[in-house]
C-alpha cells in the first residue's frame, strides 16, 4: 500500500514538472482544439449553485462552437476563426467549496489538463487561492462572479473580473437614490445600514457608509446584528426609534425572512427597503414571506425580464430556459457572459499561449448589445483587472415578483414608493 | 415605551427558549447525559406540524397534543436504541451518541425535505395585537402562554405523581432508587420520552410563526445549553427563570447596547455564572 502510494507520489511530481517544463506550443492538445479550466463548487452544499453556472458555461461554448444567428461575439462563425476554427473544449474542476481544493483542481487544469485560461470560481474566497495559482504559473484567470471588493486588490497580473463588485453596486444605491429625487420629487435624506456580521455584512457596510457620506446623507443608524440570529426584534425597534427614510440591508436567507416578519410584527414602516441582494433574493425569500415581501427593492446582477428591453436576452433566454427548463439568472448569465469575453479574447490572441491571451483580454472591449448583461460592455482596468463598465441594475418586489426598475431604460416597471404601511396593506 | 417593548420581547422570547432548555435540563439532571441531537428534535417537531398543516390542514396548534406524543415516543424509542448503549461507556462516547444523531437527523431532513425555507401557511394564530402602543404578535403571545402552560402540567407531574417522585428519585441517587424497587432503565425511558415531548411542544408553537429548514434547531440548542449551565443541570424551575432571563438579556442588551453585542451579552451572562456559582441559580450540583 504504501508502496503504491509512493509510486504515485512520483507519478505526480513527474507530471508537474513535466507540465511545467513542456513548450507552451504543446497546451493546445489535439488538433483544433482549445481547452479551457472552469473550477466551481460542484459538489456539496453549494452544488445547486454551481450546476447554474455550468450550465451557463456549457450553453456559451455550445453557441462558440457552433453556428447561431445572434449578435453574441463568434456565434455567427464555428469555433475560433482566427485559430482555423479550433473548437473550445471546457474541462471542469470540482473545489468542493474549499479554498485549498480550489488551488489544488486549479494546478491540476493548469499543468494536467493544459488549459490555457481558466474561469471561476463563485464563492470569493475560493477565486482567491484559485487566482493565486493561476497567477504564479503565469495562466490568466477570469472571474466571473465572485464580488469581494478585495480580490482586486491585490496587485495580480493574471486576473480578470468581469461581474461588478460590492463596492460598484453600493455605489449604484445612491446614483438611484438621486435619480428617483431628480426624476420623481423623492425626498430622502436620513439612511440607516443594517448589515449582517461576517466579512460580508461589514464590507458592504463601510462601502454604504462611505457614499452615504459622499452623496450627503445622514446615516441615522448603523447596525452589524449577528447572522442567524434567532430573534431580531431588539433590531428592528432601534430602527423604529432612528426614523430613517430609507434602510440599506445585507442579509443571508434566513436572517431576510425574520426581518420581513419582525418589521411586520413590530409595526416598522419606512420609505424604502434597499436590499444587497443574497437573502432577498433568494428564491426562498418570497415563497417563505409571501406578500410581506412587497415593494422591497434589491440590487441584481441580472433577470430575465431584462428581455423586454433587450431582444437578445429574450431570445437566449428562451433557448436558455429550452436546453435547461429555467430561466437565465444572475449566476448562470454572468458564467455564460464570461466564456464569451474569454473565447473573443482568445480569438484575438489568435494564439493558445496565455501570455497573448492576457494581451488581448487587457485590451478587450465589448459593447453592451453583444452581451446579455445590462453592463455598459466589458473592458477591464489594466491595473486591477476589474471590467470598468460592469453595473448592477435594481429590481422591485411588485405582486410577488421581481422587476427591473432601474436604469431606467432597462426598467420593466415603474419604481413604488414610498411602500405602503404595514396598516394600509390587505 | 421602547424600553417596555424590549422587555414584553424580551420575556415572550425567554419563555420559548426556557421550554427549549427544560427537556434538555430535565434529560441531564437525570442520567448526566446532555442531548447534543436537542435542536434537530425541535427541528423534526417543527417539520411534523408543518407537514400535518400542509398535507392535512392540521392546524399546529391541534396538532400539538400529537406531536407531543410522538415526540414522546421518539424518546423512549431514543433512549433504548441509542442511549441505552452507552450508558456505561466512557463519557466520549456518549457524547459522540447523540452528536452523531442529531446529524444524522439534520442530514435526513435535508435529504428527505430539501434545505428549503418553509413557514406554515395561514396558522390559525397569526398576525398582531396593538395594546398601548405595544405591539405583540399573537402567534408569540400564544406560544409564550403556552409554553408556560406546559411548565405548569412538568412541574406537576414531576412534584405530584407516583412516576414524577420515581423520576426525581432515580435522578438524586439511582442506586438507592433501584434498591426500593424503582426500574432506572423505566425511569431513563420515561425521562427522554418527557424531555423529546418538551422540545416537541417547544417546536409545534414556534412552527405558527418561524420559518422551518433542517438548521433551524442550532441556534436554539445552543441558547438552550446556556439557558440550562444559568438554570442549573437538571433544575426545572430553574430553567424557566434562566430562560426568561436569557431573553431580556439578548433583547435589551440588542437594544440598549448595540445588536452586534447581543450574543455576547447572553454568553457573558453564562460565563459568569459558570465563574461565580458552578452549579447555575437552581443546580444541585
Amino acid at each position: 500500500m504504501n508502496g503504491i502510494l509512493r509510486r504515485c507520489q512520483w507519478l505526480f511530481l513527474a507530471t508537474l514538472v513535466l507540465g511545467l517544463t513542456l513548450p507552451p506550443q504543446l497546451r493546445a492538445g489535439p488538433a483544433g482544439e482549445i481547452a479551457v479550466g472552469a473550477v466551481y463548487p460542484l459538489s456539496g452544499a453549494l452544488a445547486s449553485t454551481a450546476k447554474l453556472s455550468r450550465d451557463g458555461i456549457e450553453f456559451a461554448v455550445d453557441i462558440i462552437n457552433t453556428r447561431h444567428d445572434l449578435a453574441l461575439p463568434l456565434a455567427r462563425s464555428e469555433g475560433l476563426p482566427n485559430l482555423g476554427g479550433a473548437k473550445i473544449r471546457v474541462v471542469f474542476g470540482d473545489t468542493q467549496g474549499s479554498p485549498e481544493i480550489g488551488r489544488a483542481e486549479t494546478e491540476r487544469l493548469i499543468t494536467g489538463e493544459k488549459v490555457v485560461a481558466v474561469v471561476g470560481a463563485y464563492q470569493s474566497a475560493v477565486t482567491a487561492t484559485a487566482s493565486m495559482a493561476a497567477e504564479r504559473l503565469n495562466v490568466p484567470f477570469l472571474n466571473p462572479d465572485s464580488t469581494s471588493p478585495t480580490l482586486i486588490q491585490r496587485g495580480f497580473e493574471w486576473f480578470f473580473r468581469a461581474t461588478p463588485d460590492d463596492d460598484i453596486m453600493s455605489k449604484n444605491f445612491f446614483d438611484f437614490l438621486k435619480d428617483l429625487e431628480t426624476k420623481k420629487g423623492v425626498k430622502v435624506r436620513t439612511v440607516a445600514l443594517v448589515c449582517e456580521n461576517t466579512l460580508w455584512g461589514v464590507d458592504v457596510c463601510k462601502f454604504e457608509r462611505k457614499y452615504a457620506k459622499d452623496y450627503g446623507y445622514e446615516v441615522v443608524a448603523e447596525m452589524l446584528y449577528p447572522a442567524r440570529s434567532t430573534d431580531l426584534s431588539s433590531e428592528v425597534q432601534r430602527l423604529k426609534a432612528a426614523r430613517p427614510d430609507v434602510v440599506f440591508m445585507a442579509s443571508y436567507i434566513s436572517d431576510a425572512i425574520l426581518y420581513t416578519q419582525t418589521m411586520q410584527k413590530l409595526d416598522f414602516n419606512t420609505q424604502a427597503i434597499l436590499a444587497m441582494d443574497a437573502g432577498h433574493v433568494d428564491p426562498a425569500f418570497l415563497k417563505t414571506v409571501g406578500r410581506s415581501g412587497n415593494y422591497i427593492f434589491s440590487r441584481e446582477v441580472f433577470s430575465a425580464d431584462l428581455g423586454q428591453r433587450k431582444s437578445l436576452v429574450r431570445v437566449v433566454n428562451e433557448m436558455f430556459k429550452k436546453r435547461t427548463g429555467y430561466d437565465l439568472e444572475g449566476t448562470s448569465a454572468r458564467a455564460f457572459t464570461a466564456m464569451f469575453v474569454l473565447a473573443d479574447a482568445i480569438n484575438r490572441a489568435a494564439s493558445a499561449e496565455p501570455a497573448a491571451i492576457r494581451k488581448a483580454l487587457r485590451e478587450t472591449y465589448l459593447s453592451s448589445d453583444k452581451i446579455i448583461m445590462p453592463w455598459g460592455g466589458v473592458r477591464f482596468d489594466p491595473a486591477t483587472g476589474q471590467n470598468v463598465l460592469g453595473r448592477g441594475i435594481i429590481v422591485q418586489i411588485q405582486d410577488l415578483k421581481y422587476w427591473t426598475v432601474w436604469p431606467w431604460h432597462l426598467a420593466s416597471r415603474d419604481v413604488i414608493w414610498p411602500m405602503p404601511a404595514w396598516r394600509q396593506r390587505r | 415605551m421602547i424600553l417596555l417593548q424590549g422587555v414584553v420581547n424580551g420575556v415572550l422570547l425567554g419563555l420559548v427558549y426556557a421550554l427549549i432548555a427544560a427537556g434538555l435540563s430535565l434529560i441531564f439532571g437525570l442520567m448526566e447525559i446532555v442531548n447534543f441531537a436537542h435542536g434537530q428534535h425541535l427541528m423534526l417537531a417543527m417539520y411534523g406540524a408543518y407537514w400535518l398543516a400542509v398535507l392535512y390542514g392540521v392546524d399546529p396548534l391541534l396538532s400539538l397534543p400529537l406531536w407531543a406524543f410522538a415526540l414522546f415516543l421518539l424518546g423512549v424509542a431514543t433512549y433504548w436504541l441509542v442511549i441505552a448503549r452507552v450508558l456505561r461507556a466512557p463519557m466520549l462516547a456518549q457524547i459522540f451518541s447523540t452528536f452523531g444523531l442529531g446529524v444524522f437527523l439534520q442530514s435526513l431532513a435535508q435529504f428527505v425535505w430539501s434545505p428549503d425555507f418553509r413557514l406554515v401557511p395561514s396558522p390559525l394564530v397569526k398576525g398582531r395585537v396593538e395594546i398601548f402602543g405595544l405591539f405583540v404578535g399573537v402567534p408569540e403571545l400564544v406560544a409564550s402562554i403556552g409554553a408556560v402552560a406546559a411548565f405548569a402540567v412538568l412541574y406537576l407531574f414531576v412534584m405530584r405523581t407516583e412516576s414524577g417522585r420515581a423520576l426525581q428519585a432515580t435522578s438524586e441517587d439511582r442506586e438507592a432508587a433501584a434498591l426500593v424497587g424503582i426500574n432506572s432503565h423505566r425511569m431513563f425511558a420515561l425521562g427522554w420520552g418527557i424531555g423529546l415531548a418538551c422540545v416537541g411542544v417547544a417546536g409545534v408553537l414556534l412552527s405558527n410563526f418561524y420559518y422551518i429548514f433542517p438548521e433551524v434547531g442550532f441556534p436554539f440548542a445552543l441558547i438552550a445549553y446556556v439557558t440550562v449551565a444559568l438554570g442549573g443541570f437538571g433544575s426545572i424551575p430553574g430553567a424557566f427563570i434562566a430562560g426568561i432571563l436569557i431573553g431580556l438579556t439578548e433583547v435589551l442588551s440588542g437594544l440598549l447596547i448595540g445588536p452586534a453585542y447581543k450574543y455576547l451579552f447572553v454568553f457573558l451572562v453564562y460565563l459568569v455564572v459558570v465563574v461565580a456559582r458552578p452549579r447555575g441559580l437552581f443546580g444541585r450540583y
